[in-house]
């Protein structure tokens, strides 16, 4: 047991009990509509609250920094709660379990990009990851395509995508997840090919392994929306005051900072702004959800695009927990390879956007 | 009648031990609970996602957290 699996940020979602029309999804018909209508006057709301009930003088620093947050607040915390609430439905037809039987038998560069795509919307718990690590290997799983899946599950989840598409538009969702899997295909890949199976902690490929079934959902609707309910209670619960503070300090800014604050230490003439927020982001463990917001205050101050992917990337990417974690399975000398090349990959990523936009 | 509760110790791991106790007891049952949280023996009973819900050696849950209602079924 390491101190590092206490700080897994993950989901406990509990199937579902039997219940009448209310709780076998009727309340979805009411909550939709509700939700679509107060998202559609969060704007004037918010500026009816700051302007009118508060007072505020509109183009004033503290009016505008109290307007942003009253909008951005509710409007992030709206959208998180739909996109998790849809994306963990959709999570319980999937599970570790298939994921490997698919990546099982395949060889070669596309195992590396199955398994990228694949591990957007595995559920996946870094509290998992020795014995996804040793289960994957074990049925025959090229290493390549499990370090690729490794890579890929944290970095490019679907929660990261919906709340950049909503934030940042289709483009930036888009580029996001394209690089995302772009880094965990091409890690995978060159990790495969060093062939470092010999550094491999000696008990992964002896230890007594027979893999037991699937942990799906065999279950209705009504089971799953159940499931997918308390699973969006859950990681709301957990990542809402994150979310406040990182749009708290993005209102500060929005309101009191020059926007051109950031630019110059975190524009694009700054070159070496890549490799250090890499740095600094690394050893950081935070979900998409907290970084996301942080990311949005560094764009609005003048951050280069490439520097705010790669640090996101970084931080969701790679942690210092999960190094722990993979010191289990992974020799010093091969955590070390894979550390680097994820790395060097964010690193490439952030100066090619950079270079590009 | 053994059961296993197999996790390295985060936190949905001892959600799902109090609730198993719960339900055993609820059933009134004769049982003994382990925790087992090292690597080698979690992989040894085939489970590859935790929290892991073991009954007489049989893998009954992995990768989530049941209900109380939904592990007295799986124990009965």
């Amino acid at each position: 047991m390491t101190d590092a699996s206490k700080s897994c940020a993950c989901p406990a979602p509990t199937p579902a009990s039997n219940g009448g029309f209310w709780r076998s999804g009727g309340w979805l018909l009411a909550a939709l509509p509700a939700w679509i209508a107060l998202y559609l006057i969060l704007h004037p709301a918010a500026d009816w609250l700051a302007f009118r009930v508060f007072g505020l003088a509109p183009g004033s620093r503290l009016g505008e920094a109290v307007a942003f947050f009253v909008y951005d607040a509710p409007k992030v915390l709206m959208l998180l709660g739909a996109v998790v609430l849809g994306v963990s439905f959709v999570q319980t037809f999937l599970s570790p379990e298939r994921t490997r039987d698919l990546l099982a038998k395949r060889t070669g560069a596309w195992s590396n990009l199955l398994a990228a795509l694949l591990g957007i919307a595995t559920p996946f718990c870094s509290c998992s990851a020795v014995p996804l690590f040793i289960g994957f290997v074990r049925v025959g799983v090229p290493l390549g395509a499990t370090f690729s899946f490794l890579v890929s599950a944290p970095m490019v989840n679907e929660v990261a995508l919906f709340l950049l598409l909503g934030l940042f538009g289709w483009k930036i969702a888009l580029l996001y997840t394209a690089t995302g899997v772009t880094v965990a295909f091409l890690s995978g890949w060159v990790l495969g090919n060093l062939r470092l199976e010999r550094h491999l902690e000696p008990w992964v490929l002896t230890v007594p392994f027979e893999p037991s079934r699937g942990a799906e959902v065999s279950a209705g609707f009504s089971a799953r929306l159940e499931l997918a309910l308390q699973a969006t209670k859950e990681i709301v619960g957990k990542v809402w005051p994150y979310i406040l503070v990182g749009i708290a300090v993005g209102a500060f800014l929005h309101g009191y900072a020059p926007a051109e604050l950031l630019a110059r230490f975190m524009g694009k003439s700054a070159w070496w702004s890549v490799p250090l927020a890499v740095l600094i982001g690394v050893p950081l463990y935070a979900n998409a959800a907290g970084i996301i917001p942080i990311v949005q205050v560094l764009l609005a101050k003048g951050a280069a695009l490439g520097t705010a992917l790669a640090f996101m990337m970084a931080v969701t990417g790679l942690s210092l927990p999960e190094t722990v974690i993979l010191r289990k399975v992974l020799k010093p000398r091969l955590l070390a390879v894979f550390l680097g090349i994820v790395a060097a990959g964010i690193v490439l990523v952030g100066f090619l956007f950079n270079l590009v936009m | 009648m053994k059961i296993e509760i197999l996790g390295s110790g985060c936190a949905k791991c001892k959600l799902l031990a109090e609730r198993t106790e719960e339900a055993a007891k609820g059933l009134g049952l004769d049982f003994t609970l382990v925790k087992v949280t090292e690597y080698p023996d979690i992989v040894a009973r085939g489970v590859m996602s935790t929290p892991g819900l073991v009954v007489d050696g049989v893998v009954k849950s992995q990768g989530h957290v049941p209900t109380v209602a939904a592990i007295k079924d799986l124990l009965r």
